[in-house]
């Protein structure tokens, strides 16, 4: 029952799955801060101010992790007892490992280039694999259950996000 | 109180009681008391019928203090112990203060500057105590009662130490606090509910002595800023100095001595503000030596030599529209807020970085005192009619962090997060045996330790033993509705806690504050112990109160035997509330309030199951 042992999902009253409708979440989040935030309780006494200040820490946090879609795979993960470790656990396939090259390879090229054309290319690129492992992500958490595969998806996924990254950072080299 | 307001928020909890609070702008230049009265939020005047007081303090021969616009004539006359524009150096070391000419002699201290004047050092918390305590006294004379607090504004860029010196000063001039509010969020809500208005909203503040700009989302009620930005050494003074500057040269003048400046920045600022409608201007001043100096300068100059400043703003505009990750053309209006945001030029430029012109119908010097007015109404539980409630979630403007190996920056909260916010961040002991470990907190963007603004270092010492690596440190940064940071630290890989809370160097102690109120006082003890007991027997009286009522509304909650344990709990308050023992009330506070603690947490979950099942508290009743 204690308030501040509640997962996210259940702090914001959602299901607990990976497909989610974000407008919902918005709401959810957007009436429990409503409830909940210390501008409710501004003229409280000093219990009732530290409640909601650590119930609207939580809502703060529960509404960030679930927003972000490699945040809530890697939280669901880790709610059925997978943790991603992402900083430790590097392992990844011969195969995705070899596309990583290939791809800082035609970062670095389109860099020293100066070619914005290229660098758009690999933009588009990326989000397309982007969007591949969401649904990979999606169908094993949501059909399989299978987190220990989810949890390789979403390492690949932050790989993937955090080149995006360079990638747009690059392009806003170029252009300026 | 609290436990009232959870289960009607939609109402005020007494309707025959308004509970009386106001807004408060605490500007570089000029300060504002605002409040509403019969739903409309108005500044409040002095009773010459002027709202603006400017903020400017002086201390006299005789001991007497100036405020306002009294003390504002005599900046030239006495500018040793006329201070004026003191925002800039509140939370402020002494580099910064010295970074531009001044009047005052500055003495270092530790955290924050102190300024000496004839009747001693002050600490620009002081200083603008003073300035709130005038704010205090009109608002109380025309409200006729006394306030439960004040909604004070501060600009959204201000870092910690800044915040907390707001917040000292508040507390020194008798002032509850009942939020710091970042001054674009307070004209965002002038706007929103004068307009109704609905989708993302940009405002540009260029105060007096700070530059700050917001994006925020209005949705259904729902004020969310998405990114923050600003130059807290940036505003309308800098572009009086550089008229002072030109005046200098034009005029064939050396080194000013301190009364000669102080005429020279207000001929400066009477050019400015007149540049706005003429082609050209006179500065004129008296200087020693020298007679009456007249300067001519045109509004071409004037463009041409203040240009760089105008497009820092601009850098800042564009960097923080990034953050946000919107295009100029998303935005649907500018709001413009300062009395600076007057200049002609100033408008055109913003108009034409977001493609239209800026909003200016509310007034610039009024809007953040007004918007502050509104929240402090809504925060002090004055909730009226229905489209009434909105809620407000605002961001820290700046990155927290930890120093770590060779003077980098490990960030753990980042900038433009919603507050109040929680991070943790785990460290490793780095010696084998190594019982303490030091830690230094630091606010900024920068990657380098030395570019940061340095909060607080602390050591958690009592850590048991270990090889190195072994010891796991969790030091956890929580950040508050108003933007106020404390740290905590845990070692936890022995189950051995040690665990601390810093309250920031730069913040005054609870000593400080009592010897300050003393002397403000200039009174016996006597009045000290008198208002204390005052205070716990009010105190006393809202917390019986509240709980009543709470138990009248979500008694059900409870089992028997917790329901005996507070009542009994309450009749020991009752029995010492209205005695003479403050120390007594105080421990009967205490205890009640721990002993409705666990009840103040289901009445919480109660409150927000009911929210998500998607109905308004009120109706449930």
């Amino acid at each position: 029952m204690d308030i501040l042992t509640k997962s996210h999902f259940e702090l914001l009253g959602l299901p607990e799955r990976f497909g989610i409708d974000t407008a919902e979440l918005q709401q959810a989040y957007r009436r429990l801060q409503g409830a909940v935030h210390p501008d409710r309780f501004a003229a409280a006494g000093a219990t009732e101010r530290r409640i909601a200040m650590q119930l609207a820490t939580r809502a703060n946090e529960a509404y960030r992790t679930l927003l972000e879609p490699g945040r809530r795979a890697a939280y669901l993960c880790e709610l059925h007892g997978v943790l991603l470790q992402a900083e430790t656990n590097t392992a990844m396939s011969r195969a995705f490992l070899m596309q990583q090259m290939a791809w800082r390879e035609a970062l670095e090229d389109a860099r020293i280039g100066r070619d914005a054309e290229a660098l758009a290319g690999l933009a588009r690129l990326l989000c397309d694999h982007r969007d591949r492992l969401l649904a990979e992500i999606a169908s094993a958490i949501d059909r399989e259950h299978d987190y220990t595969r989810a949890a390789d998806a979403v390492r690949r996924w932050m790989f993937v996000d955090k080149f995006g990254a360079e990638v747009a950072a690059a392009e806003d080299g170029l252009a300026a | 109180m609290a436990l009232l307001q959870i289960s009607e928020p939609g109402m005020s909890p007494e309707p025959h009681q308004r509970r009386l609070a106001v807004g408060i702008d605490l500007g570089t230049t000029n300060s504002l008391v605002a409040a509403v009265r019969s739903g409309v939020a108005e500044a409040l005047p002095d009773e010459l019928g002027r709202p603006l007081l400017p903020s400017v303090v002086r201390y006299r021969d005789d001991g007497g203090i100036e405020v306002g616009h009294v003390a504002w004539e005599c900046a030239s006359e006495d500018p040793r112990n006329t201070i004026v524009s003191v925002k800039r150096y509140m939370g402020r070391g002494l580099a910064d203060a010295t970074r531009h000419p001044s009047p005052y002699t500055f003495v270092d201290a530790p955290g924050m500057v102190r300024i000496r004047t004839d009747r001693g050092e002050r600490s620009p918390v002081e200083v603008s105590a003073e300035i709130l305590r005038v704010l205090r006294a009109r608002a109380e004379a025309s409200l006729g009662g006394e306030l439960v607090g004040a909604v004070i504004t501060v600009p959204a860029y201000f870092d910690d130490a800044q915040r907390q010196a707001t917040k000292d000063a508040a507390r020194l001039a008798g002032l509850e606090v009942l939020r710091l509010l970042n001054e674009p969020t307070a004209a965002a809500i002038a706007y929103g509910l004068d307009h109704g208005s609905e989708g993302i909203f940009a405002v540009y503040d260029l105060g007096g002595g700070t530059f700050d700009i917001s994006v925020l989302r209005l949705t259904q009620g729902v004020f969310e800023v998405i990114a923050t930005g600003g130059d807290t050494a940036l505003g309308g003074d800098d572009f009086d100095r550089r008229l002072g500057e030109h005046f200098v040269t034009e005029g064939g003048l050396g080194v000013l001595a301190p009364d000669d400046l102080r005429r020279v920045l207000k001929a400066a600022r009477l050019a400015k503000e007149s540049l706005s409608d003429h082609p050209e201007a006179q500065i004129e001043a008296r200087i020693a030596g020298r007679g009456l100096v007249s300067v001519r300068v045109t509004a071409a100059q004037f463009h041409a030599m203040t240009r760089d400043l105008l497009d820092r703003t601009l850098d800042t505009v564009r960097r923080t529209l990034r953050d946000a990750g919107l295009a100029a053309s998303q935005i649907e209006g500018v709001v413009m807020v300062g009395g600076a945001t007057r200049m002609p030029q100033l408008r055109e430029a913003v108009g034409t970085v977001f493609g239209r012109p800026p909003l200016i119908d509310l007034d610039p010097d009024k809007v953040v005192a007004l918007g502050a007015a509104v929240q402090a109404n809504l925060l002090a539980g004055n909730r009226g009619a229905d489209g009434d409630d909105w809620l407000l979630l605002d961001v820290i403007p700046l990155s927290l962090g930890i120093e770590t190996m060779g003077g980098l920056v490990e960030k753990i909260i980042p900038r433009n997060a919603t507050i109040p916010v929680a991070r943790a961040q785990e460290f490793t002991t780095y010696k084998d045996g190594q019982t303490a470990m030091a830690l230094h907190v630091v606010q900024g963007e920068r990657e380098l330790v030395a570019d940061c603004r340095s909060l607080a270092r602390f050591e958690l010492r009592g850590i048991p033993p270990m090889a190195a690596g072994a010891g796991r440190i969790r030091v956890t940064f929580q950040v508050d509705a108003d933007g106020l940071l404390s740290v905590t630290a845990r070692e936890q890989s022995q189950g051995i806690e040690a665990s601390i809370a810093v309250k920031p160097s730069y913040g005054l102690s609870d000593d400080e504050i009592a010897r300050m109120l003393q002397e403000s006082f200039g009174t016996a003890e006597i009045d000290m112990k008198a208002r204390a007991l005052r205070e716990q027997q009010v105190d006393a009286d809202r917390l019986l109160q509240a709980t009543q009522v709470a138990l009248e509304a979500d008694g059900d909650l409870l089992d028997a035997a917790a329901r005996e344990t507070i009542a009994a709990a309450m009749r020991e308050l009752r029995a010492v509330s209205q005695g003479e023992e403050t120390r007594a009330i105080e421990a009967r506070i205490t205890d009640l309030a721990r002993e409705t603690e666990t009840f103040a947490a289901l009445r919480m979950d109660r409150a927000v199951r009911q929210a998500l099942s998607g109905r308004r508290l009120d109706e449930i009743g």
